[in-house]
Parts: structure tokens; C-alpha cells; sequence
């Protein structure tokens, strides 16, 4: 990177590509190249920067300054003002909502102030298809001291002592994953890394290997080398076309540079990861029932033991980790076991990717230390709640996790406490919710996702889910009777109890975590058929306000189903039977007279 | 060997290491119940997805239950299998399965030997608490099954039987979640894919998602034809297993009893397929000698080994999966058929009847046999040499629907002349009868010399893939054993890479060989009643007095009297068939 | 199902994405991702010749296919709408959303317009949740979609 002057960083991720930051990128170019900056300045696509809500987003290096919302037609206005002018273009700047100044250096934003990033380090500052600036931020550097000073002993030694716990959900320990695995006699073992994430709402393991895919390929060799896997394969979504190219280009560039592939670093070791594809089933997350899909079979988990680290891939001996688990590994064996080891909580070290989003201000990808609270990353982080609405609920874990409200901000986010709380860490998920969000409808949502989601190999899951989600669809509709409520908890603690894998097992933590959290909810709907976050059409009623309406017959004439009646000229009724809530009605009412109850 | 010690329900218990939780409990009587788990030693079939969840317990320091069926018994554990949290898991687990499957108990072919309904009635299941959407699929019906997946509970029974076992790859999970169900591919119907019809998957169904296509109303409407003369054939191992329907020791022979139902149902003949077994070995045998002399006076045209070709799910099978091999099997036909050709030939010439004035009625343990008598090789003008095919538990039926009480019936003996068989033709029935009853006659044709010792033990047996060397009076002879598909393939697979060395190889589709048919009363995993059919069919074979199949008089007599000698003109037409290139056969529907 | 016939071309196309895998049943499904990038979707003929080419009975390729989402057996539209169902996207209104390109569609999820022209599935999470709700036709995303953007968007195409 040194090569130049400055830099101008755009973002590159999913969020911003959407808008058109490809676009921008070349644009800038264009600028930059018309105005003989050729030399001095380079546009640079990098990773997700993590401030989505802001997108399309880019940065200008060294000094810092970070331009939110840009469009293609600006750039021109950037380079001439920012680079050659020495200017800030104070509109494109990002506002700060509290003191409605203009704030120009990332790091002085409340959205970045409180995050740590360890397994996003790279993203947003280097170009992720260009192997030299991973290398120039000491990339590969960990791989090197891995081979050339350390057994497979003392290098599983230091992930032990360092305390990472696997970023996927389950949160187990990854030395000891790794020592198992190590520990299995074969001729041949794999390293796995499991990219399929799946979550409604999470971009945590898509945005790192879009923005720092090289880190991801170096800790999978130091895996190999501490286990004795030759062999590394990466189990990818396909619905992931950025993440796959920028990999593919990695794996070239690695081999390239002899950091892959037969004798890395003269050390007698051999290593080569190769790409395999998801297709659409977010049950493949699960490992056993990701291997499968390795081997070109239907994606069905199966009963553990035997774990993969005895019996996996084809059979062998096979290490699967997430991406954040291993985005986090160079960085362990870089500046050791022991600083890992004091970030974070005592059981949970270290930091955690979210993907922050729903009805918050901030939208985007965060990293924070483990142990920082609920509030301060919905709020501080987050900005708060969108509208200045009243939070309700925030979602962690995705379909295994559940909702937690008001109740448990102060609670320090670690894997421990969220699991007692009734939710669970789950890959890094974190929706959060307001006043208008129905408890049961976002039960509801997950569920539909489950039961599509469901490989249908058990019954538990298969049935299971489904029925749970036909009470939850009838407590919707109105339609529950009181001892619904029974049956649906019973149903969700069998579920629990008997289904055969993570997912079955923790799909009725968004039903359970409801009903202990939110009861009132469930029961204005069962007993008083009413919906409290006004959410649940079935539930709603149009009402014509008697003193209002001036019967203009607007109304009765676009109702679908004749559900209004009266004389012209006199307030007119809605018969509540009849009406299917369409809203058609109050849409067209001129005079405010219909209104929903 | 380490063994483990631990408690279950407070019982302490030492197994191997390995042993399952539901094993372990069984061998102390502890009976946990399951429902997709089936483990059959020697058929090679296991099946335990550990997906249906009945089998679940409690394992003190675990999180959640665990599936007795798949957790191996580790040192100190403590298990317990009926805990208020156990039982009601197991019966929500059953609800739900109850809830997505059609309450048709009364009307469904499986009533009384369905598991599902053992089971419920077991857990004591009144009420289903979790009602919802059913699963609907489109019936199908084929010549032979009838797949009415409503009914299907995903245990994967049938999948592991058609795939790991039969290796026949016509069935697969397909869909997922609650839309997951067991199904050829594209859903199509199975007379549109390479099932062979051997039936296993309707042998391990625990429900009655897959059942054979029911011809007893066919039969009824033959018997109480004025017009029509029936005749009714029964093949070898049926008598070995049609008591168990009438609640009988698994291996009691029933010859006589059958005989006595079936002349009582209002058949006019009451013949056997073991007559038509002997006949088969005339053919066959004649045709395999004729082989293996041109083979060792250097008759490069001469292909070896000779294939056994008694079975139609096998012939189907390496129609669709060996075309290129159709050259190899014996061209006999299966007793079935020729006894359907001889029936309505020889036998209605006898009568002075038309052979469309007959009806052969075949009691077979098989549902392959019900599609093989509609192939069309096998029927003249439109009239099939053997009309209607029923199995074991439909005869069983038929017995029952006429108010016959099976087990106080006196013995009755066959019609002649097509009832007379001898030991040979009985043991067609189980897996390595057909080769040992082939040697018997082909030793005695070839050397001249008489049989001391009729029974080959080095043929007999239960393993799934056999062989053994016959000595023919100096001359050694490789014969090869299968039964299971699975096992079959690979002897052909070592076949069609020049890798075998066999003179005739034996091949049963079923596992057991007839006895274990797909037409028989249900076996529901217990591999112990296939070893007691096994051993009632070579009872019946030692106590007949004459068990070579040339010395049995009629059949020298049919000879004599029609056919004149083995491959002889009229025995090409009437006993003889061809195969056909089916691997192009699969049609995608419209 | 309607019959597919597969120009020769083709065929020898499909059988050489095969044996570039080495016909091993263990890359089924990367082969099914080419053989469907090589005909927009994958008909019974083209699930046959795979099976045929990598020893495997169609009842196991068809079972995969089934299994996965991304796979599919009909042809999509010319142009493919799939609205993001994620949680950000649903707690944002992609719920109001999808029922508006339902409804001028009159198409059902996964089905595809009688003239061919548009498809409509559903996805989850693009990753692109800063823009909730998304909604995807063909490479171009549409953020922060209203129902009352849904006529304007389809009026484009």
C-alpha cells in the first residue's frame, strides 16, 4: 500500500455493491486518473466496512475520512474537493445524531467507537483480491512461525490457551476440537471450513471472506498442520457469488506465492484447499449434515457420536470450523494466547461478529469484545431504536436463538449468559425489535423458516415443527383455544428434548423464549383475540368512527367483499364477520373516519 | 473384547463395548420400543437412522434424550427408559407421527400386522393432541405393489432395502422437511423405473405405506366361474411359512393342511410348483451340462458361468442393470411359468379343454411373480399361462374370508399329475436349493454314476454370498451362491470383469431366497423365522422318498408322454424364454 | 412432466462436466451447480445422464435435487424476482412486499408467469440488510422496497 499517496477505500460489500458502489469505484478512477492523480491515489475495493445503513460508504486514507451515502455522480466532486483541493465535502459526511455535527473520522463515530475488531481487522482496509496487502498487513506471517518454531502440540497448545470457543452457535471449545481431531489415527485427515451460513439475517462469514478471504486460507493451513489434514475444503454458499470469486482468486494467489500447496515455507508440509458448494439448505450448517453434502448426498445430519473427529469427510478424521473461528486464528498465534485471552469474558474470550440489524438506526456489521452489554451495542453502537419507537425485543441466534427484552440489556453478551437467558450466540444474528413487532408473528417467522428448513429425517422436527408452527399460525388468526398454550409448550419442550440435531433441537427456543418473556402477549391473543403490537391482521378490526364519517360511500364501494353497508349521506358500518382486513377502506377514506382497534 | 458396565431402570447390565442402549436393555428384558430401527444379521440390512424418536431415554448428565437405537452403552452410565419425561416425549413423539398419517386403521391392508398401530396401541395412545395438514401423495399401483405413501412414517426401511441391500437404487428420500417422503425418481410411478418387484420394501414396512397388489377377488371370481376350470400351484415356501398367519411356530410345515384349504377354497386341481421345480431342473440342468461339455471340448462360443433363472425380480434386475449380460442366464423359464405352460398344454389336452377354459392360479411367496405373469412372453393370444399370481398372506386371506379353520384341517396329498414332486423341487424354496437340487440330477446325468449322499451341506447355509466346489467324479465344478441383489451384483460385477471363476452361480433376489419373499407373512425383523422356513424346507425335502428330480415319475412320464426329451423342440417352446435390453426401458413420464 | 429433448451438443457438454469431476458421486452436487448454470435448470433428461455418468440411480440424484433449494426443475422466468425473506427484511415489511408481487403477478412462490417473462421466489438474507427490504431481479438489487415501489419496478422489465 505504500506505493501511494492516499487511498480511497470503497466498500465492496454485498450491501454497497448493491448500491452501485462498483460504480462509484470506477467513477472515482475515472476522476482520479483525469485529474493526473494517477500516481499518487488509489481506488481500492475493499471488504464490507460494516456500516451498511450508511452505504454505499467510502474512506479515505490516512486521513480517515469516511463519506456515507455516496452516489456515483459524486465522485468526481470527492477527488476534485477531498484530493486536490484538500477539502472535506461536508454534505457527504456522516451526522451525528445527538449533536447533529458532521463527523469525519471513523473512529470518532459512536458506531465504531466501542468495536473491536479482531476477525474483521482486515475488512474494509485491504483490497481482498489482492494478496500483497494481505501479506503487507503481516498476512501469512502466523502460517510461517506455525511451521518453522512450533510441533502441532504447542501450536494446539496456544488456540487452547488463547480460549477462542467456535463462532458458529454452539460455542465449543476450538483447541480442544483441534487436539481431538489431532489426537484420531489415520492415513488422512480434513480441515473443513464451514461457510454455509444460513441464519435469516446474518453476513458475518460472507462479509469476511468477501473482505479478508486470506485469513480464512492461513488459519485453515495452520489447522492442517496441527491435525495432519493435507487437505482443506470449504464448504461455501452458493448464493454467495462474491465471496466464491474473491476465495477463488485467494486459493490462485496463495498457490501462487507457495502458500499453499506442496512444502509451504521449505517446512516439509503440504496443504491445498479446494471449494465446495452449498445449494440451499440451511440444515448444512449443521456438520454431520454438511459432510454429507460433501459427499453428494442429501444434507440429513446424523446422530453424534461419532463426531467428525473420529469419522467424517469420507469417513476420516475432519476439523470443522466456521469462518469467524478461524478469521480469529492468525491474530491468536500474531500477538499471542494470552492477549486473546484477556479480551473478552472469562469464559467467553475474545470478540464476536454481529450482523446488527431490523429496527435499529445503525444497521451493519459490528465486532465487539465479549461482555459488552445488550445496550450498549443496540444502543451506543446500534443509535438506537428506528423512529424514536419504543424497544421491545432483540433476537440473538437466529431460528436456534430466542427474543430478549428490556429485561436483559444490562447482560454482558457471552456465550453462557445468553444460553441461560433462553437465547443462545448462535453464528452472530441479532435482529432487534420494537413496539410494533408482534411476539407471536416473530415466533411464527421463525418457525416457517424451520419447517422449511427441516431435512424431515426426524420426527420431532419433521411433524414437530410443523404443528408447532399451526398453533402459532392459530393463535394469529384468533383461532386458539386456551389450552393451546399447553400443548405448545409441551410440543416445544419435546421438540427440544427429542429432536436429532442442533437445528430441531434448538428450533423452539424462538417459541419458548417468546412464551417465558412476552406470556401477556400469547394470551391477549388466545383469551382476549387481540394483538397487541397491532400486528396480527386476522385480529385487527376496522372501525368507522360514528361521528366522522359523513357517508360519502367511498368505502363501501372499493370494500372486495361487501363488508360495508349504510345510507348515503349517513355513517356507514363494517361488518366485522365479513371483512377480510384488506385496509382498502381507511386507504380511501378522506375524512380519518376509519380506523383499526 | 471391553466391556462396559452399566445401569438401566436401576438394573446393572455388562455388555461389549459397541452394544447399543436398546440392545443392552434388551438382553434384560427391558423391551424399549422403536420404530424405524430394524437389524437383520446375515441379511446384511441395518437400519437405524434414528429418526423416528420413540426410542428415546434418559441418560443421567445428558441434555437432552437419547435415541436407545444409536447410543452406544458407555462405562457407568445410567440409564432410564421409563421416566414421566421419557413417556410423555414417547407418546408426543408418537402423536405427532399419528397426526400426519391416515386413521384408516380398519380398512388398511396392514391392520393387525402394522407396527404403527402395535406401537400405539403399546404406548396406549387415545387421543392426538396435535392435529394439522396431512401429507397427501398420488397412489400407485403397480402389477405387484402398491405404494400409498399417506401412510409412510419416514423410518427409511424400504430405502435401506432397495439400496444397500437389493442395491436396486429405485427409491430415495426425496423432498425435504414434512414434504420428505420415500419415492422413485421424479415421483414417478414404479412401472415406470427399474424396480424389480422383488418386494423387500414391502417386507420391512412397518405401515401400509407399501403392500402388494391384492388378486384375491380375481381368484374368488375364477372359483365361482361355472365355465372356468381352476387350478392352483403352490410354490415351495409357502408351506414353509403359511402357518405363521394362523398363528403357528415360525417353521412349521403345513403341506398338508394347505392342500386340504385350498381343495376346501373350491379349486378343481390342487397341483405344485415343485413339480414344475423338478421340471426346471430337466431343463436347466440339460442346458448347463450341454454348456459345460461344448465349454471343455474348447467351445470358445460357449459363455460360463450358467445363471440360475427361477427368479423374476432377478431376471428384471439384470434386465435393467447387466443388458449386456442377457446371454448368460439359463433360458429356462421359472417354475412358475413352465407349470403355466405345461398346465395349458399338456395338462388341458389331458382334460380335453382349451387352455382358455383353465385358470392357473399361482400361491407364490413372492410379489415379483405377479408382474411376471403379465409379461407378455409368457402369455398366448392375449391368455396368460398363469392368470393370477397371490402370495402367502393373500392365500392366508382366502382362507379366512371362506371360514376355514386352518389348524384343525387333516392333511390331504396333491392332485396328479402335476402334484407329484420329490425333495429336490422342495428345496427350490431357500437360497442354494436350486444349485444343490440341480448337482443331485446333473452328478447322476453326467457320471452315470448313482448319488450316494443327496445333500450338498457346502451349499446350504444362510451367508449372503457363497461358494463351494462339487466334485463330479474327478472333475471339480465352481458354484457360486446369492441371495440378496446386493450380493448378486457383485458375483455378476466379478462375472463381467472376467474375474470369476464359476461353472453356475444361484441367484435369489430375497434375502433367504424364497423363503424370506416378499410375499410372505412378515417377518417384522426377526431373521430367526427365516432360519426356522429355512430349515421346515430341508425337513420337507428329507422326508420325501425320492429327492432327485429326473427319478420323479411323472415328470419321466411328461417326457415320455409330450415333451420328449430336455431341449427338445417343444421344450424350447414351451419351457424356454429370451431376456430383453432394458436399460433404455426407463421412460421419463408425460 | 413435459419432455425435454436435449440437443447432442449439449449432452456431450453435460458428460464432459461430469468427467471433469472424475465422475465421482462425491461431486454431485458441484456437478449439478454446472449442469445447471449449463441449462437454467435441471430437467428428469439432464438428472438421467448425470446419474448414467456417475454410477449413481436417478432416485439419489433426484432425491439431492429435491433437497436443495438452489436446484430446480422448472425453467425460471426471463427475468427472476426473489424477494429476501431474512429477518431483517421480514421485520422490515418484505412480508407486504412479496404479497404485492404476488398479487400482480398472480403467481405463486416459485411459480413463473404464464408468459415466461417473470418468476418469483424467495430468498434468504442477500447480506444486504442496510437495505431492507431487498428484493433481486436477475444481478440488480432493489433496496428499502415499498409495496407501492412493486408496480413501478415491474413496469421496467
Amino acid at each position: 500500500m505504500a506505493k501511494y499517496k492516499n487511498h480511497i477505500l470503497v466498500c465492496g460489500g454485498t450491501g454497497c455493491r448493491a448500491s452501485q458502489s462498483e460504480a462509484i469505484a470506477a467513477n472515482l478512477q475515472k476522476a482520479v486518473d483525469e485529474n493526473n492523480l494517477g500516481n499518487d491515489v488509489q481506488v481500492v475495493k475493499t471488504g464490507c466496512f460494516g456500516f451498511c445503513e450508511k452505504g454505499p460508504v467510502i474512506k479515505m486514507v490516512p486521513d480517515n475520512t469516511f463519506y456515507v451515502h455516496v452516489a456515483p455522480e459524486d465522485a468526481e466532486e470527492l477527488v476534485l474537493e477531498h484530493l486536490v483541493k484538500g477539502r472535506k465535502v461536508e454534505r457527504l459526511l456522516y451526522i451525528d445524531p445527538e449533536t447533529k455535527a458532521p463527523v469525519s473520522d471513523s473512529r470518532h463515530m459512536d458506531f465504531y467507537k466501542k468495536q473491536l475488531r479482531i476477525a474483521l481487522r482486515n475488512c474494509g482496509f485491504i483490497d481482498p483480491e489482492n494478496i500483497d496487502e494481505y501479506i503487507a498487513r503481516d498476512g501469512y506471517s502466523a502460517l510461517g512461525t506455525v511451521l518453522e518454531k512450533m510441533s502441532p502440540e504447542e501450536a494446539i497448545k496456544v488456540v487452547k490457551d488463547s480460549g477462542l470457543r467456535g463462532r458458529g452457535g454452539g460455542g465449543f471449545p476450538t483447541g480442544l476440537k483441534w487436539e481431538l481431531t489431532y489426537k484420531s489415527e489415520s492415513d488422512q485427515k480434513y480441515v473443513v471450513c464451514n461457510a454455509d451460513e444460513g441464519d435469516p439475517g446474518a453476513f458475518m462469514d460472507r462479509s469476511i471472506l468477501e473482505g479478508d478471504p486470506h485469513s480464512v486460507l492461513e488459519a485453515m493451513a495452520i489447522c492442517g498442520y496441527c491435525i495432519g489434514a493435507d487437505t482443506g475444503l470449504i464448504y461455501i454458499r452458493a448464493e454467495y457469488p462474491l465471496a466464491i470469486k474473491r476465495l477463488k482468486i485467494a486459493i490462485d494467489q496463495a498457490r501462487e506465492y507457495g502458500l499453499l500447496g506442496k512444502d509451504i515455507f521449505g517446512s516439509g508440509f503440504d496443504f491445498d484447499v479446494s471449494i465446495r458448494y452449498g445449494a440451499g439448505a440451511f440444515v448444512c450448517g449443521e456438520e454431520t449434515a454438511l459432510i454429507h453434502s460433501m459427499e453428494g448426498m442429501r444434507g440429513e445430519p446424523t446422530v453424534k457420536p461419532p463426531f467428525p473427529a473420529q469419522s467424517g469427510y469420507k469417513g476420516k478424521p475432519t476439523n470443522v470450523n466456521n469462518v469467524e473461528t478461524f478469521a480469529n486464528i492468525p491474530a491468536i498465534f500474531l500477538k499471542g494466547a494470552e492477549w486473546f485471552n484477556k479480551i473478552g469474558t472469562e469464559k467467553s474470550a475474545g470478540t464476536k461478529v454481529f450482523a446488527l440489524a431490523g429496527k435499529v438506526n445503525n444497521v451493519g456489521l459490528i465486532e465487539v469484545p465479549m461482555g459488552t452489554t445488550l445496550r450498549e451495542v443496540i444502543f451506543d453502537i446500534g443509535g438506537g431504536i428506528k423512529g424514536g419507537k419504543k424497544f421491545k425485543a432483540v433476537q440473538t441466534g437466529g431460528p436456534s436463538g430466542g427474543c430478549l427484552t428490556e429485561n436483559h440489556l444490562d447482560l454482558p453478551i457471552d456465550y453462557d449468559t445468553l444460553l441461560a437467558s433462553g437465547s443462545m450466540m448462535g453464528s452472530g444474528g441479532m435482529i432487534v425489535m420494537d413496539e410494533d413487532d408482534c411476539m407471536v408473528s416473530v415466533a411464527k417467522f421463525y418457525l416457517d423458516f424451520t419447517v422449511e428448513e427441516s431435512c424431515g429425517k426426524c420426527t420431532p422436527c419433521r411433524v414437530g415443527n410443523k404443528r408447532l408452527y399451526e398453533l402459532l399460525d392459530k393463535i394469529t388468526l384468533g383461532k386458539a383455544e386456551e389450552g393451546d398454550l399447553t400443548l405448545l409448550r409441551n410440543l416445544a419442550n419435546v421438540i427440544k428434548d427429542t429432536a436429532l440435531c442442533g437445528l430441531g433441537q434448538t428450533s423452539p427456543n424462538p417459541v419458548l423464549s417468546t412464551m417465558d418473556n412476552f406470556p401477556e402477549e400469547y394470551e391477549a391473543h388466545v383469551k382476549d383475540g387481540k394483538c397487541p403490537a397491532g400486528q396480527c391482521r386476522a385480529l385487527m378490526q376496522y372501525v368507522i368512527d360514528q361521528n366522522l364519517c359523513v357517508g360519502c360511500t367511498l368505502c363501501s364501494r372499493v370494500c372486495p367483499v361487501d363488508a360495508i353497508s349504510g345510507e348515503k349521506k349517513m355513517p356507514h358500518f363494517i361488518d366485522s364477520s365479513v371483512c377480510i382486513k384488506c385496509g382498502a377502506c381507511m386507504e380511501k377514506c378522506k375524512f380519518g373516519a376509519i380506523s383499526v382497534q | 473384547m471391553n466391556l462396559v458396565k452399566l445401569t438401566i431402570d436401576n438394573k446393572p447390565v455388562v455388555v461389549e463395548q459397541g452394544t447399543t442402549i436398546l440392545e443392552a436393555a434388551k438382553s434384560i428384558g427391558i423391551k424399549i420400543p422403536s420404530l424405524c430401527y430394524m437389524k437383520m444379521d446375515d441379511m446384511n440390512f441395518e437400519n437405524k437412522p434414528g429418526g423416528c424418536r420413540v426410542c428415546v431415554v434418559e441418560v443421567e448428565g445428558r441434555r437432552n434424550l437419547a435415541p436407545a437405537c444409536k447410543t452406544e452403552c458407555l462405562e457407568g452410565m445410567v440409564v432410564k427408559t421409563h421416566t414421566v419425561r421419557v413417556i410423555n416425549a414417547r407418546r408426543t413423539v408418537m402423536e405427532l407421527i399419528l397426526s400426519d398419517h391416515p386413521a384408516e386403521c380398519l380398512t388398511c391392508a396392514k391392520s393387525g400386522e402394522c407396527e404403527l398401530q402395535d406401537l400405539a396401541q403399546n404406548l396406549g395412545i387415545r387421543e392426538i393432541h396435535y392435529t394439522g395438514e396431512q401429507s397427501h401423495y398420488k397412489g400407485d399401483r403397480s402389477p405387484a405393489i402398491i405404494r400409498e405413501m399417506d401412510k409412510c412414517i419416514m423410518c427409511r426401511r424400504c430405502e435401506t432395502a432397495c439400496n444397500e441391500v437389493q442395491t436396486v437404487g429405485v427409491l430415495s428420500a426425496v423432498n425435504r422437511g414434512f414434504e420428505s417422503v420415500v419415492a422413485p425418481a421424479f415421483e414417478m410411478d414404479l412401472d415406470h423405473s427399474v424396480c424389480t418387484y422383488c418386494g423387500q420394501c414391502v417386507a420391512v414396512c412397518p405401515t401400509g405405506a407399501l403392500t402388494e397388489r391384492d388378486y384375491t377377488w380375481k381368484v374368488i371370481e375364477a372359483l365361482v366361474d361355472p365355465n372356468k376350470t381352476v387350478v392352483v400351484q403352490t410354490a415351495p415356501a409357502v408351506r414353509a411359512a403359511l402357518g405363521e398367519s394362523f398363528g403357528m411356530e415360525p417353521g412349521t410345515l403345513v403341506t398338508g393342511k394347505m392342500v386340504a384349504a385350498l381343495r376346501k377354497l373350491g379349486f378343481d386341481y390342487v397341483f405344485d410348483t415343485d413339480f414344475a421345480a423338478d421340471l426346471t431342473i430337466m431343463e436347466e440342468g440339460t442346458e448347463f451340462l450341454d454348456r459345460l461339455t461344448r465349454h471343455l471340448n474348447g467351445d470358445k462360443s460357449v459363455k460360463l458361468p450358467i445363471l440360475t433363472s427361477c427368479c423374476p425380480g432377478w431376471v428384471k434386475f439384470f434386465e435393467h442393470q447387466f443388458p449386456e449380460m442377457i446371454d448368460i442366464p439359463s433360458t429356462a423359464k421359472s417354475p412358475q411359468q413352465m407349470f403355466g405352460a405345461i398346465a395349458k398344454s399338456y395338462f388341458a389336452k389331458k382334460l380335453d379343454k382349451k387352455r382358455e377354459d383353465l385358470v392357473v392360479v399361482s400361491v407364490m411367496p413372492c410379489l415379483a411373480k405377479k408382474y411376471e405373469c403379465t409379461r407378455e412372453e409368457f402369455s398366448v393370444n392375449g391368455d396368460a399361462d398363469v392368470n393370477v399370481s397371490v402370495t402367502t398372506r393373500e392365500l392366508a386371506q382366502l382362507i379366512r374370508n371362506a371360514n376355514i379353520d386352518f389348524a384343525s384341517l387333516t392333511d390331504e396329498e396333491f392332485d396328479q399329475p402335476l402334484g407329484e414332486s420329490t425333495g429336490a423341487g422342495v428345496i427350490f424354496g431357500t437360497t442354494g436349493g436350486v444349485i444343490e437340487a440341480a448337482v443331485r440330477s446333473a452328478y447322476e446325468l453326467h457320471t452315470g454314476k448313482h448319488l450316494e449322499k443327496v445333500e450338498f451341506n457346502e451349499l446350504r447355509g444362510m451367508e449372503g454370498s457363497r461358494k463351494a466346489t462339487v466334485d463330479f467324479d474327478g472333475m471339480k465344478l465352481n458354484i457360486g451362491i446369492a441371495h440378496g441383489l446386493g450380493n448378486a451384483r457383485k458375483l455378476l460385477e466379478d462375472v463381467k470383469s472376467g474375474k470369476s471363476d464359476f461353472h453356475a452361480i444361484e441367484i435369489m433376489a430375497c434375502p433367504g431366497g424364497c423363503i424370506g419373499g416378499g410375499g410372505q407373512p412378515y417377518h417384522h425383523g426377526n431373521v430367526d423365522i427365516l432360519k426356522k422356513r429355512q430349515r421346515a424346507i430341508y425337513e420337507e425335502d428329507a422326508g420325501k422318498p425320492i429327492r432327485k428330480s429326473h427319478e420323479n415319475p411323472f415328470i419321466q412320464e411328461l417326457y415320455k408322454e409330450f415333451l420328449g426329451k430336455p431341449l427338445s423342440d417343444l421344450s424350447h417352446e414351451l419351457l424356454h424364454t429370451h431376456y430383453f435390453d432394458r436399460k433404455k426401458k426407463v421412460e421419463i413420464e408425460e | 412432466m413435459a419432455k425435454v429433448k436435449i440437443p447432442d451438443n449439449k449432452v456431450q457438454e453435460l458428460k464432459d462436466i461430469c468427467k471433469s469431476f472424475n465422475n465421482d458421486p462425491g461431486e454431485l452436487i458441484n456437478v449439478l451447480h454446472q449442469a445447471q448454470q449449463l441449462f437454467g435448470y435441471l430437467p428428469a433428461e439432464v438428472q438421467e445422464i448425470v446419474a448414467d455418468e456417475m454410477n449413481v440411480s436417478v432416485a439419489h440424484v433426484y432425491g439431492v435435487v429435491t433437497f436443495y433449494s438452489f436446484f430446480s426443475m422448472l425453467p425460471k422466468g426471463k427475468h427472476p424476482i426473489s424477494i429476501c425473506m431474512g429477518t431483517a427484511c421480514y421485520v422490515r415489511g418484505a412480508e407486504k412486499v412479496l404479497d404485492e408481487f404476488k398479487r400482480r403477478l398472480d403467481v405463486k412462490v416459485g411459480e413463473t408467469t404464464p408468459d415466461g417473462k417473470f418468476s418469483l421466489s424467495c430468498l434468504r438474507c442477500v447480506g444486504a440488510c442496510g437495505l431492507a427490504p431487498v428484493v433481486t431481479i436477475g444481478e440488480r438489487v432493489y433496496g428499502r422496497v415499498s409495496p407501492d415501489d412493486v408496480k413501478k419496478i415491474l413496469d421496467e422489465y
